[in-house]
């Protein structure tokens, strides 16, 4: 048997030179006359390691990285192919401290399997959900989902087993599947390293879906800056048909399920469901008032579940194993688990996968080994560019929905932006503004109009002009914001505008003990 | 500008989606993917093509920050400024793309290499800062990195 290495084929990997090592190590290999099968995975999400080049031996997997093209040749030398020590070395990979304490279900798959190969997700325990969805009833299907817990990983948080329902419980002649791969948010990437990574993963939590309402056709409302994920999710969706996991009899069931991938261009605001709605349908991405919802008269007028990336990726596992499985991990009416993302300014950046319940503290240094910059961690970010700045005093809040949502923050869809105290908030929250502006759709005024005198209002601040005046104004621009904008993207960038005034007044000018 | 060339693709792209539900975003990306951008013609073409006002397709065209209504330069170059890659540096890169290139964001280098863009999250937030450089991201761009990768680009022209 030839020898196997695993080199990812992650867009953050290749973003960090994985395509040439993978040549690299071809090349030497042929130079030295050794036989190697090169196959490429998704990344394990330890992106301060990566390229992370894998070396199967004796039926493990040890690890090596970050690797450069340079480091190949050494590599060799050093016999890496029987895993022979060198600098680079990191030992096994399930053994890495940051991986092995993790709770994989979602990303069981990710960064171990061909990203592409059917062989392998099937060899990994795919397609047992599927199939098992295929001798359940509908509503049993609904119901399991239903009983594990699962809520939206999109952002609200909504119970996904109820909107199934909903959908199930409407008749209709056509109805969708959609779902949302628009991932807008700044620090957040497992969406798209699932789709990059384990493809068919979200591809049969889709074909669940279907069967579960009585949908047969889905969508994927991909973003536009996601190249890699689109080929991959191309070539996974042709493959899938070829063999029947997807088409008109799904596995031989009778029963059809297709989806399609459509691209979007480039607009924050079509992360929102309604406006991915419109822009599926050729249309600006405008938001829709509801009602009707989306469940009753959504695509093209008719029933459509809508969810995120990772909301259907972990229905397979519910399904495989159970929903008492799934429901056993996590905390509170937050069940199962998160895929974290740690971004900005940490150490060691990448998927964390764990049940709900965990600290920011844990995520940021235990997991995160502190700020890459050495300097301490001043403010994060959590839950994208809508949700608040969260201050060294709530890092031991458990991660959990309604814990963060008491203290004025929100979890969203897990992304985690660590800053250190080189960060100046006041700009922070003039970003958050700017955004804004950029990004409103333009139905409703506070969102739209109120946006640009945020960033007005913020600079007079930073100013110093009339700053009490100006800090009123803000007050009263942030509550007519809350109250009067039709979606999130008004409704909540007052969130990390005003964490930032709150925790961080200094950075505005402003004394402390004055801010509100 | 081949006008008479641009029109042949439109068509062709045109008919090759236009049976497709929701088919206005596909046909806009297909065009641009052949061409660049969306050329002026589109509109009309398009809009009798779907049944549609020039109107609702100019709207839905501008809507979108990723269509282009000019021609970009050979290669288009996106410096992120979301917050994750401003905690690890962004801002700087940010300046010193524009300086560097002597362009804005929105614009092309006087040579016609590059346009440069501002973009919003690559989804490359574990190393951040990012950019993309057509269709490939890179990540933790310092502001050498980035001056190689110009000097990539431009290097390419000359020998294409
Ligand atoms: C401005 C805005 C942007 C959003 N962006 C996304 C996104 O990129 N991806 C996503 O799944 N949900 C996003 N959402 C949430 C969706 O509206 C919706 O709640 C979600 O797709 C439903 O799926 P889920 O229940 O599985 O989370 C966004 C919401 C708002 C208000
Ligand atoms: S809040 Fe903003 S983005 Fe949302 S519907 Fe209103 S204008 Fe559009």
């Amino acid at each position: 048997m030839t020898i196997q290495i695993h080199v990812p084929m992650d867009s953050g990997a290749l973003s960090l030179g994985a395509e040439q090592v993978a040549q690299a190590i071809a090349a030497e290999a042929a130079r030295r006359g050794v036989e190697v099968t090169i196959r490429r995975n998704g990344s394990r999400g330890m992106y301060w390691l990566e390229p992370l080049v894998e070396v199967s031996v004796g039926g493990q997997r040890r690890a090596y990285g970050p690797v450069t093209a340079a480091d190949v040749p050494g590599l060799f030398e050093a016999d890496f192919l029987q895993g022979g020590t060198h600098p680079l070395a990191l030992g096994l990979t399930d053994e890495i401290p940051f991986l092995a304490r993790q709770n994989r279900l979602t990303f069981a798959r990710v960064g171990v399997v061909d990203a592409l190969s059917i062989a392998d997700y099937v060899a990994h325990g795919g397609f047992v959900g599927l199939a098992r969805a295929i001798r359940l009833e509908p509503a049993e299907v609904v119901r399991e989902v239903t009983d594990s817990g699962l809520r939206g990983r999109g952002g609200a948080a909504f119970p996904t087993g109820i909107k199934w329902q909903t959908v199930l419980n409407t008749p209709a002649e056509q109805k969708y599947i959609a779902c949302n791969a628009d991932e807008g948010d700044s620090g957040t990437f497992s969406d798209r390293m699932l789709m990059e990574g384990d493809p068919f993963c979200l591809i049969e939590g889709m074909a669940i879906a279907g069967l579960a309402v009585g949908a047969t056709k889905g969508y994927i409302y991909l973003r536009s800056e996601y190249p890699h994920a689109h080929r991959t999710l191309e070539a996974a969706i042709e493959a899938a048909r070829r063999v029947g996991y997807l088409g008109a009899n799904l596995m031989g069931s009778g029963r059809a399920f297709d989806l399609e991938v459509r691209l979007g261009a480039g607009a924050y605001i079509c992360g929102e469901e309604t406006a991915m709605l419109e822009s599926l349908e050729g249309k600006r991405g405008i938001v829709r008032a509801k009602p009707p919802l989306p469940a009753i008269e959504g695509l093209f007028g008719q029933p459509t579940v809508i969810n995120n990336v990772i909301s259907l990726a972990s229905v397979p596992t519910i399904l495989a194993r159970g929903a008492a499985f799934y429901r056993d991990y996590g905390v509170g009416r937050s069940r199962g688990t998160l895929p974290f993302q740690l971004a900005g300014n940490l150490r060691r950046t990448g998927l964390v996968e764990l049940a709900f319940g965990v600290t920011l503290r844990e995520l940021l240094y235990d997991y995160g080994g502190g700020s890459a910059s050495g300097r301490p961690i001043r403010a994060v970010q959590v839950g994208g560019p809508l949700g608040a700045y969260v201050p060294e005093s709530q890092f031991d809040t458990p991660l959990d929905y309604e814990a963060y949502m008491a203290m004025g923050a929100m979890i969203g869809h897990g992304g985690i932006v660590a800053f250190d105290d080189s960060v100046d908030m006041a700009k922070m929250a003039r970003y958050a503004m700017e955004f804004c502006a950029i990004e409103s759709c333009g139905k409703c005024t506070p969102c739209r109009i109120g946006s640009t005198r945020g960033v007005e209002v913020i600079d007079r601040i930073i100013a110093g002009e009339d700053r009490g005046r100006q800090l009123a104004l803000l007050d009263s621009l942030c509550d007519t914001m809350e109250a009067g904008s039709l979606c999130a993207m008004g409704g909540m960038t007052p969130y990390p505008v005003r964490s930032a005034l709150k925790y961080f007044a200094r950075d505005f000018g402003v004394d402390e003990t004055q801010a509100a | 500008m081949d006008e008479a060339r641009d029109k042949q693709i439109i068509q062709r792209e045109i008919e090759a989606h236009r049976a497709m539900p929701g088919a206005l975003l596909p046909i806009l990306h297909a065009i641009q993917d052949a061409l660049g951008w969306i050329p002026p013609q589109a509109t009309p073409a398009l809009a009798q093509a779907l049944n549609r006002s020039r109107a609702e397709v100019h709207g839905v065209i501008s809507f979108y920050h990723h269509f282009r209504t000019t021609p970009p330069g050979r290669h288009v170059v996106q410096v992120c400024r979301a917050e994750s890659c401003q905690a690890m540096g962004g801002a700087a890169l940010e300046a010193h793309a524009q300086a560097a290139l002597g362009t804005a964001f929105g614009e092309t280098t006087a040579d016609g290499a590059i346009t440069l863009e501002a973009v919003y999250c690559l989804g490359n937030c574990a190393c951040s800062p990012a950019v993309r450089v057509d269709d490939d991201i890179v990540g933790r761009v310092s502001s050498a990195r980035f001056d190689e990768i110009v000097a990539t680009l431009r290097g390419e022209q000359v020998s294409a």
